[in-house]
Parts: structure tokens; C-alpha cells; sequence
């Protein structure tokens, strides 16, 4: 990096303008941070709900139900009246040899001097390539993030027929971007081996889309030179190939974290996905960087998002006033059919994590799981939780359950029992 | 009818851009004529992008000459007009005590081409240079002079300077007949005749039809696809040098190389084909890389796959290039040419005049050349736009990123759309920008980018 290089001071720099990000400003610039600066690279700021033109945002945190876009529009007005310095179109693009965060925008290209640093930088969808679908490359091969942008903020036509691939929350995202498009879903396509439908869909019926699902059922091939025939499909058990007649295929779910900023800086990074590794304060490992959001867990609501950055705000501001002292910590980890939890640090005696919750993933169905908490082979709380864990959708767990571990003792496990 | 030719060059790859760029040097007029809809856009696009010193071929061949060649010329003419090279260098790992016997065969091999830098080194030497390797090296041997280059900078260089010094640019024109005449010949497209006096053939993978509408039946072309996948630039740390497979009669193993762009690559499958236009990927050939990238480097199977593609080499039955000249017909053949033709391609330029000049074309070296391009740097290892506050201020479309993962911007991608030779679709506005290209493959950026380029598929 060169010496002349604009320098902007600030007390807060919060990278990345999501719900998250946007949260976490709004709450440190009114509990009395006199500087906090947003970096959004992207031209608008709002986050992913911009894009998701339906309603079921803003529940938790607004005590409102409002669509996407309306949501995105509150979260960036409460900032700005807040007196957060939003930036839009400036993106941190690494990090000086000191840590500072360098950023690209049309003002110029100039590093960022800020007392603390919060990182919201989200999670995204895996595409066809990190999925390793092999075939051929035709157009028409989208993410749900690609499908909605090219409907909802470029109001671009895709194909006729689609096979939307996953069964999360995001996939009947997908289906009604599609359906707004003019575009029917021709088959719903999950390795999963039942299908959750969203409280709000439920009320409709899914025969009321009138499209089968594919259980148990990877993609196997993309067929079609220029743009999509059709989709091999293989069935996970009887290995039985399918061919699939479509224009189009949205791959939806399968969210990584966007975590190259935090890697770049050399954080510790979580097990399960490499989010960087937190407390329940949300500290990185690295003093003065802070994480929210869904980079800490691809992905929940951006409800949930929100409220991290308002938790993250509190801590942000005890080490701004000086307090930078860490009790010790132990690590969370979690045994299969868990794949991660987060936060995936605890220092005992630290106040408890965003609402009172760690969050889990799961790679199995349990309608009622029963959850056991050890150390050292000791269990530390079992419980049977009343809500079901289900592949593709955040598990909850209550903080009580961890809350008795030891700062002196090895691992904590979070298993079924 | 388009107006009458001294010469036709017949495929606008990386070897027939190179070819009509050095002819265009001369006083003749030229067409250079493309079925695809863009330059590069077949075999050229999807190689393992490497520029080759020519240490392990075929002693005596041609192509063991124009690969030593075309070295130097394309070493030097990258500096010239901006064409990313990274100097990394290449190591063959030995992972048998087989293929550690084989190691000093291929350093004398290497002398014999007029290499003489290659160097058997011990395992412990393998892992100071690599260390992330797996378990089980136990030895190398050294080609420091191997790097890696941009494979669409290059016939972009060599197109954006014939189309500069008054080559006729004709794209998305497909070949139907060529009919040799006493004084002229009449080049039928699906867009019109051409009359030309002289041909080249660098049609690649369809050079043996070519060859054939001109009455010879001399090789054919066996597609040899290479599948190859990309991974993060986050796994970028991971090797800083070319690893290469020591090959032994059981086969030639895949490879393991940093990419200009500052990802790395791993592969490529090799597999005979008859279809001339199947690029696409199998679940063969992935399963057999993750086997071989377990093996090599472990810690790459971590990060995940940024890209994965297929490229077709134009092989033939013939270990050597096709290259013949039939001063009779006024045609001059180069078929056959594999995946060294990136690196041979200005040696082959060169060759291709000399061979022209003994048949009877005069060529008369002009005076009034315009001066070399200027290529937009696409490679990780220089500054590249966003980053440069000079240009950013002189111009705030360089600082307005587009497309995240590969910080591109704004400027860049109008720029590339004014340019010379403007990209037609979305696959050529990447490989002039590397926009989309990057780990999220058009997540945030697609439908921007799409939008930008006026089309509606990404």
C-alpha cells in the first residue's frame, strides 16, 4: 500500500451495508459514537432483502411484517437518521500492512483509521462451480441472488420452465421470483428427504403451484449447448437417472459465508463453516474486529441479522471506552448431525448472546430433538427442545444450556442424545 | 462479394491472430476470418495457460524449434503491449522411485531442446519450494524458466494490432468452400465470397476439413478434452510454482499451477473424443482430479471450486505439428497445433512468412506501422484499475467496482466494450475483463454486468 494513500478517520467502520451492518451502526451512532462509517460496495445499501420482493421481513426487530425492499428502505432511513456516514459503491478490498481496511470508491482509493471495526459482510449461495455439477455450460444456470436481480432490479426475462434445486427457505424465494417472471417451475429438485414449507406458503398449499418434488435427488448433469434442455437427476439411493426437460435451473441455498475479508486478515475462522470464530460478545479473534450477521451463521433471517448488530454494538462500545480485557474462553463444538454452531466461542461470566440463542445447522429431520451439552464428559444440561431440527433452516438453542461450562475445561459438545 | 485479398488466414485463434498480426507487418492486404463470434473463443480460450520453455519436447520437432521460439518472441512481445507473465517457474515432482529414474533422461532431454536450467532436486529441496504438498515426494527436477501468462490477453494483443495495422477482422464467418483457382482463389463463407491469392489454414480443431476442401487428406483431428478446475484465490498461498506430473509410459498425470489471476488450477483430464464442440465437464473427470488434488495437495481440497471448464486440443495422428506450404494452391497449412501453441504462436507467425516468401509472396516490410496496443492488465500480480488512486481520480469509473470477487470495474468494462475488437456476449466481456469470473460467479454481479453488455443471458 502506498504511504500517500487518503486516510479517513473514524470511531466505528462497519463493512457491509445488510441488515446487519446497518443495525449495528444505527445502534452505536444512538447510544452516542460520534463517527460511524458504513461501507457498502454495493451501489444501494439494504442487503439481500432489496432484492427478495416478498413479504416476512422485519418481524423480530420492527415488530412489523413488511416486504424486502420496504424493509431494506427502514433499515437504511434509520441509519441515515441516525447520523450514520453510509457509502455506497465503496468496497473494502483488503487490509494495510497495520490492519486498517483499504477501500475503492469513486471518491478515490484511500485506507480507513477506525477504533473498531465491524464485519457484516453476509454469505451468498454456492454456485454451479463450487457445487461440482459437471455438463455442459449453457445460459440459464442461476442463484436465487442472480435470479432476483435480474428480476426485481433489472426486470430482465429468464426462461420458461425452471427446476429450482433445494428445499430451504430461499428455494420458494426462488419460486415466486420465478412465478413473478412469467417463468413456472417445473420441479422442485432437494437431496433432502422431506420438504419444509414455510409457514406463509403453507396457507396456500404447495399443490397450489402444481409442480412435483424430487426427493433424495442431485443433479448429476446441465444438458444443453447455449441455453438449458434439460437436467440429469440422480436419485441419491437407487442411483436411477432422470432427465429433466427445463430452460432453466435455480440453485438456491447452500450459503457459504463471505469471508474473504475475514480471512484475508488472518481471523480464526469457525468449525463447520468458516465464518470467523466469535463469542458471544461477537469478538473476532483479532482485538477491535468485530463480526454480525450472517456471516457468523449462512443463513438466518435478517430479523436475526439485525439483532446481531444490535448485540454487537454494546461491546463495540466498552472497548472503544477502553475495556479491552477477554476472560477465558472455551470452544462450542458441535457432533453430526450438526454441522456448526455460532457463536462458537464462550468466556464464562460474559453476558449471554443475542437473544438468549446459539444457533445451529442441521443435516437431518428430528421433529423433537433431544439435545445433550458435555465438557470433559460431563453433561452440562439435556433437554428435549420443542421445535424440530430440519436441514436447511437455522436450529436454536437456548444460552442456558452451555451457560454452566468452564473456562478451565476442554471442549464444549453440542450432540443429540 | 468482399473485395479481393493477397491473403486469407482462416481462424482467428491464438496462432491465426498471431499469424495475421506478423503478415500485416508486410505490404499485403489481409483478411482474417472467424466462425465463432469473438477471437480466442475455441481452443485457444481453455488451456492450462502456461508459457513453455520447450524443456520436454520432442528433440529436432518443429514444434520443439517454435515452442523454444516462440518463447523468447512472446517473452518480449508481453512486455511490449502489457500481456500478464508471472515468472513461477515449474517443478516436476517425483512421487516413485519410477518417475524419480525418469528425472535425468528429462534434464538431458531438456539440453537436447537447448534448455540447460533444469536441475534434479531431493525431497527435502521439492519441499522448501512447495510445502504444502502431500505425503510421499521423493524428488524434482527444476524448470525455472516455465511461468504462467494470460491466454486471452494474448491473440487479444495479436487481433487488437492486425485489426490496427488494416487487417479485415470478419467474425462470426464460417468457411463453407475454398476453391483454388490459376491466379486467385475464392474463399465461399456464409457471408459472401472472398478472392484471395494466398491461404493460410489455422482453423484448430476444424483444420483438417479445411484441409480437405483443398484436396489433400493428410491428418485428422482427434479433440483431446482437458478438464481443469479452478479453484479460490484464497487457496492461492498454497503454491507459488507450476507442479508438474513426471510422465512415465503409464501416463502424463495432471498438473497443479497458479493462474494470472490469482487462483490455482488443477488438471487436466485427458480424453479422445469425436465430437468437435463437447466442452462440457463430467462427473468422471471430476472425480478424477479430487483423487489426483487430495493426493498432490491436500489443503487445496478445503477451498472450494471457483470454476470448472473443458478445452479442446487440436491433436492429430502426427506426434509434430502439420505444417506444409503447397506454393501450387498458394496455401499454406498449420494444423495439428496442440496446447503449446500459445507459447509457439509468434514462431509460428514468423515461420508462416518465411515459408510464404520461399513459395513466391513477396513481402515487402511497411514503414508506416502503427505503434504496438496497449493491453488493459487483467493479471493479479500487477496493478490492476481499482487499485491505482492516479487512475481512480483521473477517472472515478475505476473506482466504482462492479464485480466484487474480481474487483472490476466500471471503467474497465466500458472500456472494453469501445474497444477495437468488442466483446459480443458475456463469455467475452470476462475474457477481457474477468468480470463474473470470480467465487460467487455472478451472485451480486450477474445481472449488473448483463444489464451493462445490453444482453439478457448470463
Amino acid at each position: 500500500m502506498r504511504e500517500s494513500i487518503d486516510v479517513l478517520a473514524c470511531d466505528v467502520a462497519v463493512i457491509g451495508g445488510g441488515p446487519a451492518g446497518l443495525t449495528a451502526a444505527a445502534a452505536l451512532r444512538n447510544a452516542g459514537v460520534s463517527s460511524v462509517v458504513v461501507f457498502e460496495r454495493e451501489e444501494q445499501a439494504g442487503g439481500i432483502p432489496r432484492h427478495s420482493d416478498h413479504t416476512g421481513y422485519g418481524i423480530r426487530d420492527r415488530r412489523a411484517v413488511m416486504t424486502g425492499p420496504a424493509y431494506a428502505r427502514a433499515l437504511v432511513a434509520e441509519a441515515h437518521d441516525s447520523g450514520v456516514d453510509v457509502r455506497t459503491g465503496a468496497m473494502v478490498t483488503g487490509w494495510a500492512e497495520d490492519g486498517a481496511p483499504v477501500v475503492t470508491s469513486r471518491e478515490g482509493r484511500y485506507r480507513v483509521d477506525a477504533g473498531a471495526i465491524v464485519l457484516a459482510t453476509g454469505a451468498r449461495e454456492r454456485p454451479r462451480a463450487a457445487r461440482m455439477i459437471p455438463g455442459d455450460r449453457p445460459a440459464g444456470v442461476y442463484t436465487t441472488g442472480q435470479l432476483q436481480g435480474l428480476v426485481h432490479l433489472q426486470h430482465r426475462n429468464v426462461g420458461t420452465r425452471a427446476v429450482v434445486v433445494g428445499s430451504e427457505l430461499v428455494s420458494w424465494s426462488a419460486v415466486l421470483t420465478l412465478r413473478e417472471a412469467g417463468c413456472s417451475t417445473v420441479l422442485m429438485a432437494t437431496q433432502a428427504d422431506r420438504v419444509e414449507t414455510p409457514a406463509g406458503l403453507a396457507l396456500v398449499g404447495r399443490t397450489a403451484f402444481g409442480f412435483p418434488v424430487a426427493r433424495r435427488a442431485r443433479v448429476a448433469r446441465i444438458i444443453g449447448r447455449d441455453r438449458v434442455e434439460a437436467i440429469e437427476l440422480a436419485h441419491l439411493d437407487t442411483g436411477a437417472r432422470t432427465r429433466v426437460a427445463c430452460d432453466t435451473v435455480i440453485l438456491t441455498g447452500d450459503w457459504v459465508p463471505d469471508n474473504e475479508l475475514s480471512r484475508l486478515r488472518g481471523l480464526d475462522l469457525g468449525a463447520g463453516h468458516r465464518g470467523p470464530l466469535v463469542d458471544m460478545a461477537l469478538r473476532t479473534s483479532a482485538p477491535g474486529v468485530f463480526a454480525a450477521g450472517n456471516l457468523l451463521h449462512p443463513v438466518d433471517t435478517a430479523d436475526v441479522a439485525a439483532l446481531d448488530g444490535r448485540h454487537v454494538a454494546t461491546e463495540v462500545r466498552r472497548w472503544l471506552a477502553g475495556d479491552s480485557d477477554r476472560r477465558p474462553a472455551v470452544r462450542i463444538v458441535t457432533e453430526e448431525p450438526f454441522a456448526w454452531v455460532a457463536p462458537g466461542l464462550l468466556r464464562p461470566g460474559d453476558p449471554p448472546p443475542s437473544r438468549g440463542r446459539l444457533l445451529l445447522w442441521g443435516t437431518e429431520h428430528r421433529a423433537l430433538p433431544r439435545v445433550v451439552v458435555e465438557q470433559d464428559g460431563t453433561v452440562l444440561a439435556r433437554r428435549r427442545i420443542p421445535w424440530p431440527l430440519a436441514p436447511g433452516r437455522i436450529f436454536r438453542l437456548p444460552y442456558g444450556m452451555v451457560a454452566a461450562a468452564r473456562a478451565d475445561a476442554g471442549d464444549v459438545t453440542i450432540r443429540l442424545a | 462479394m468482399i473485395a479481393d485479398v493477397d491473403i486469407v488466414v482462416i481462424g482467428a485463434g491464438v496462432v491465426g491472430c498471431a499469424v495475421a498480426r506478423h503478415l500485416a507487418g508486410f505490404d499485403v492486404s489481409i483478411a482474417l476470418i472467424e466462425a465463432r463470434c469473438d477471437i480466442g473463443d475455441a481452443t485457444s480460450k481453455a488451456n492450462t495457460a502456461i508459457l513453455h520453455t520447450g524443456f520436454d519436447a520432442v528433440p529436432g520437432s518443429l514444434e520443439a524449434s517454435m515452442v523454444a521460439r516462440g518463447y523468447a518472441l512472446l517473452s518480449g512481445y508481453a512486455d511490449a503491449v502489457g500481456i500478464p507473465v508471472e515468472r513461477t517457474g515449474a517443478v516436476l515432482v517425483a512421487w516413485t522411485d519410477d518417475e524419480l529414474a525418469v528425472l535425468p533422461s528429462l534434464r538431458d532431454k531438456a539440453v537436447k531442446n537447448g534448455y540447460h536450467a533444469c536441475e534434479v532436486i531431493d525431497a527435502g529441496a521439492v519441499r522448501v519450494m512447495l510445502p504444502h504438498l502431500g505425503p510421499g515426494v521423493v524428488g524434482g527436477l527444476t524448470v525455472p524458466g516455465e511461468s504462467i501468462i494470460c491466454p486471452w490477453t494474448t491473440p487479444l494483443a495479436f487481433a487488437t494490432e492486425a485489426v490496427e495495422r488494416g487487417v479485415q477482422l470478419m467474425l462470426g464467418t464460417r468457411v463453407l468452400d475454398v476453391m483454388p483457382g490459376p491466379g486467385s482463389t475464392t474463399v465461399v463463407s456464409d457471408r459472401g465470397d472472398i478472392r484471395t491469392r494466398w491461404i493460410v489454414n489455422a482453423a484448430g480443431l476444424g483444420g483438417d476439413v479445411i484441409d480437405r476442401m483443398l484436396g489433400h487428406d493428410r491428418f485428422t483431428i482427434v479433440p483431446r478434452r482437458g478438464e481443469l478446475l479452478v479453484y479460490d484465490k484464497l487457496a492461492r498461498p498454497l503454491v507459488d510454482v507450476i507442479v508438474l506430473p513426471v510422465p512415465t509410459d503409464k501416463g502424463k498425470g495432471v498438473l497443479i499451477s497458479p493462474t494470472i489471476f490469482g487462483n490455482v488450477m488443477l488438471g487436466p483430464t485427458s480424453e479422445s473424443l469425436v465430437d468437435r464442440a463437447d466442452t462440457s465437464t463430467s462427473e468422471e473427470g471430476f472425480a478424477f482430479l479430487l483423487a489426483k488434488g487430495s493426493a498432490l495437495l491436500p489443503a487445496l481440497m478445503d477451498e472450494d471450486v471457483t470454476a470448472a471448464y473443458a478445452g479442446l486440443r487440436a491433436a492429430t495422428e502426427h506426434i509434430d505439428y502439420v505444417v506444409d506450404v503447397d506454393p501450387g494452391q498458394r496455401y499454406l497449412l498449420l494444423g495439428g497445433i496442440r496446447s503449446t501453441g500459445l507459447t509457439a504462436s509468434m514462431a509460428l507467425a514468423e515461420h508462416a512468412a518465411t515459408l510464404l516468401s520461399e513459395s513466391g509472396l513477396d513481402l515487402v516490410p511497411r514503414t508506416d506501422l502503427p505503434p504496438p496496443p496497449r493491453m488493459p492488465n487483467i493479471g493479479e500480480s500487477f496493478p490492476r484499475p481499482y487499485s491505482r488512486e492516479d487512475l481512480i481520480t483521473a477517472d472515478p469509473e475505476y473506482g466504482s467496482i462492479v464485480c466484487f470477487c474480481e474487483r472490476v470495474t466500471r471503467g474497465e468494462i466500458r472500456d472494453a466494450l469501445a474497444s477495437a475488437i468488442p466483446p459480443s456476449d458475456l463469455d467475452g466481456l470476462r475474457r477481457r475483463t474477468r468480470a463474473t469470473l470470480g467465487r460467487c460467479q455472478g451472485f451480486y454481479c450477474g445481472a449488473e454486468v448483463s444489464g451493462m453488455l445490453g444482453v439478457v443471458d448470463a
